[in-house]
């Protein structure tokens, strides 16, 4: 393959690669060193257009499966019903539901298949999801609009669960009573700060956002919005004790360079 | 004779570090690609052509600048250079500018140039991201906005509220007992209506949106150069109309952009011109000899845009509404929106016209606040009756003196000039729409995605003003 060379403008020229790169769960300081394969990937992206085309090429076909996975079901909708687009949605991200008025719960096995029983159940809502670790988005919203009687929702893990998808949860307000956000790491105070429209939650779950600076205030303010919900997960003092910690490092670190 | 030596050990071979390095790096520079040149030029200098120069490094100029090249069809098809006067953004809108985004207006192409650009926020990673760097993170706080109507404003807030659903924006009306319920420390005296956003509305940080335009536009090769834009250097040409009147026509041939601190100047050959700088268009606009023609002809029109200056105050209140403060604004224009988790809001007043403060100089007048803010603010939310001003900053508004709205669009008398300017305060919430309306005129040569022909030159010329509704 026949790799062409960029051309070294000066000046005021080129700079950095116009690529997106897969969002890490951990937001990478420039400071921490690249594996050794994404520094050489970087290296030929700078002075190679073939390989900078192959990177966007691949960043795009990365969002581009996520858009696919996330889409509307209008056919299912237009043949089944509500529920069972809903349903089938749930089910083909690898997720599971429970009916209203159903005890057990349809989940695909560990391939990846379920059964397809749940088609006939038409005329029952879903009333608890555990979408966990799946890469439900905000659009995918769009397939569970109509569940109006959506008591839980578990998004433990959910890495593409960002500020706007929470934005949304508005549209359950009269029904959600159980809501778990552990572990998302997109999610900060700004999505948090949308939940108050959810005037029946009762048990929120908001252990390790990473993204949070400060949970032992953001619970507190939460309460204030929400008083009948219990927040778990999160200790009064987390982002204090950071505080703590700094102070007395300052204070051993003055009396060791001061005298 | 020499007793025996090592040769490493001789001192004419051994050369200390620090010249082996001041020779390492004349090397370099020595070998082909590097940019050494004989003769000194003044660094910052921008390219001597460009195809198209943007006047302004704000949110919108950086705006346009990306969608041109996330448009082009081909690498390099379209250089782009983008002029800014200042970089430091000392008195730039973009970084002063509280940071809303809302969907609550009354004209349809206002609603739409928002919520394509809320669209754009929401997906921001994918547009604006750069590989092998930090995600761009806005700090968006979803919190809505909340506008309150009195008797009087009710009928227009409601059919504002249809134009708003049948545009696709998510709001909903509100009655006092509901504000009441929803907001307890809102006082529903004389609150007639109330409206809502649920989605894509709340606040953010510009100053991170403009530094992910201008990264990801550097990285895809746009030009960018501080300097000031002193004149344009243009070719006129005339026609007689139909009733024998000689018009004339100019197209601006060179950009004439002088480094800072400095008189020296570059003219920069250009095929386009596009003025997006703010508060300072009008002037821009003037360089460009429009609104310098015979009395009563159309290039006697001026562009409409001037800079405003508006005051901003930072509050603080412990006792204060919590998390769930939306972007209060009252039907009397006062808004106050919630700042960080500590206690702290952000509040302002539009001042009438008549008390239109100097804009000279960014200087903020600590007595407008005790005047005008306080009092309508502590009748609104009574917690703010003990609230301390903990800072203030002002900021212009590129207002437009016509219609207030934005002016996107070829100047009818000057042939490759045009306009993004005239936001009148919706400049940060309307970019990144805007952005691509405009480099869809300059690209495709038309609008595309989203009809804004409403909100062109033609408006100005036939005095009819396309006016919003509600205020603020």
């Amino acid at each position: 393959m026949a790799l062409y060379r960029t051309v070294q403008l000066s000046g005021c020229a080129r700079m950095c690669v116009s690529v997106a790169r897969p969002y890490s769960t951990v937001a990478r300081s420039p400071s921490t060193p690249l594996p050794l394969r994404s520094k050489l990937l970087f290296f030929l992206s700078q002075h190679f257009y073939d390989v900078e085309q192959l990177l966007s090429w691949s960043s795009w076909l990365r969002n581009w499966t996520l858009r696919r996975k996330n889409t509307f079901y209008s056919y299912t909708q237009e043949q089944y019903g509500n529920n069972v687009a809903a349903a089938f949605y749930i089910l083909s991200l690898k997720g599971g539901f429970r009916f209203s008025g159903q005890s057990e719960w349809f989940r695909p096995n560990e391939k990846g298949k379920f059964s397809w029983d749940f088609v006939n159940f038409q005329e029952h809502p879903i009333e608890e999801v555990d979408v966990s670790g799946t890469v439900i988005n905000c659009t995918g919203l769009d397939n569970l609009v109509s569940q109006k009687n959506l008591r839980t929702l578990s998004l433990r893990g959910c890495r593409e669960v960002d500020d706007w998808f929470l934005s949304r949860l508005h549209i359950f307000q009269e029904s959600l009573e159980e809501l778990n956000l552990s572990g998302c790491p997109r999610i900060s105070v700004g999505g948090l700060c949308a939940l108050h429209h959810l005037r029946k939650l009762r048990k929120l779950d908001l252990s390790s956002l990473p993204r949070v600076q400060n949970p032992g205030l953001v619970r507190i303010l939460l309460e204030e919005v929400l008083p009948h919900c219990h927040i778990t997960g999160v200790e009064y003092d987390e982002g204090l004790q950071a505080f703590q910690e700094e102070k007395d490092s300052e204070a051993l670190s003055s009396t060791g360079t001061g005298a | 004779f020499h007793s025996h030596r090592n040769i490493n050990q001789d001192v004419s071979l051994t050369v200390p570090p620090a010249q082996l390095a001041a020779m390492r790096k004349h090397a370099v520079r020595a070998m082909p690609g590097s940019d050494w040149q004989p003769l000194e030029i003044t660094p910052g200098l921008p390219p001597e052509r460009a195809d198209v120069v943007i006047v302004g490094g704000g949110v919108v100029g950086w705006s346009v600048a990306y969608w041109l090249k996330r448009k082009e069809r081909i690498r390099d098809g379209v250089r782009v250079l983008v002029v800014e006067k200042d970089p430091t953004y000392s008195q730039a809108s973009t970084v002063l500018s509280v940071g809303g985004i809302r969907q609550q207006f009354s004209l349809p192409e206002n609603i739409h140039l928002s919520l394509a650009s809320a669209e754009f926020l929401r997906s921001i990673n994918e547009h604006l991201g750069v590989l092998n760097e930090d995600p761009v993170d806005l700090q968006f706080n979803h919190s809505g906005y909340l506008f309150i109507a009195s008797e009087k404003g009710a009928g227009i807030m409601e059919e504002n509220y249809r134009t708003q659903r049948y545009a696709g924006a998510k709001v909903t009306l509100l009655s006092p007992a509901q504000v009441k319920e929803k907001f307890p420390w809102l006082n529903t005296e004389g609150v007639a209506l109330a409206s809502y956003g649920l989605e894509n509305e709340g606040w953010f940080d510009p100053w991170s949106l403009l530094n992910a335009l201008r990264r990801k536009a550097i990285s895809m090769g746009v030009y960018q150069c501080f300097g000031e834009v002193t004149g344009f250097r243009y070719s006129t040409h005339s026609m007689p109309t139909d009733d024998s009147h000689q018009m004339s026509f100019k197209r601006i041939r060179y950009v004439n952009v002088r480094m800072p601190n400095s008189l020296e100047y570059q003219p920069v050959e250009c095929a386009i011109v596009v003025n997006a700088a703010g508060a300072h268009s009008g002037k821009v606009a003037d360089l460009a000899g429009i609104g310098s023609g015979p009395k009563d002809t159309l290039a006697a029109v001026p562009v409409p845009v001037e800079p405003r200056k508006r005051y901003v105050y930072v509050l603080h209140c412990p006792d204060g509404p919590g998390l769930d403060t939306p972007f209060l604004i009252d039907y009397s224009g006062v808004y106050c929106r919630r700042e960080g988790l500590g206690g702290n809001y952000i509040a302002g007043l539009s001042p009438e016209e008549e008390e239109e403060p100097d804009t000279r100089d960014l200087e903020v007048d600590y007595n407008f606040f005790q005047d005008r803010i306080w009092p309508l603010l502590a009748h609104r939310v009574p917690a703010f009756e003990c609230t301390k001003v903990a800072s203030a900053w002002a900021g212009y508004y590129d207002y437009n003196t016509f219609d207030q709205n934005c002016i996107l669009g070829l100047h009818p008398l000057v042939n490759n000039m045009y306009f993004a300017t005239g936001f009148s305060g919706h400049g940060l919430q309307q970019s990144p729409a805007a952005g691509r309306a405009l480099a869809e005129l300059i690209l495709d040569g038309g609008f595309r995605t989203l009809d804004l022909s409403a909100l062109g030159f033609e408006r100005i010329f036939h005095q009819e003003p396309v006016l919003e509704r509600s205020i603020v």
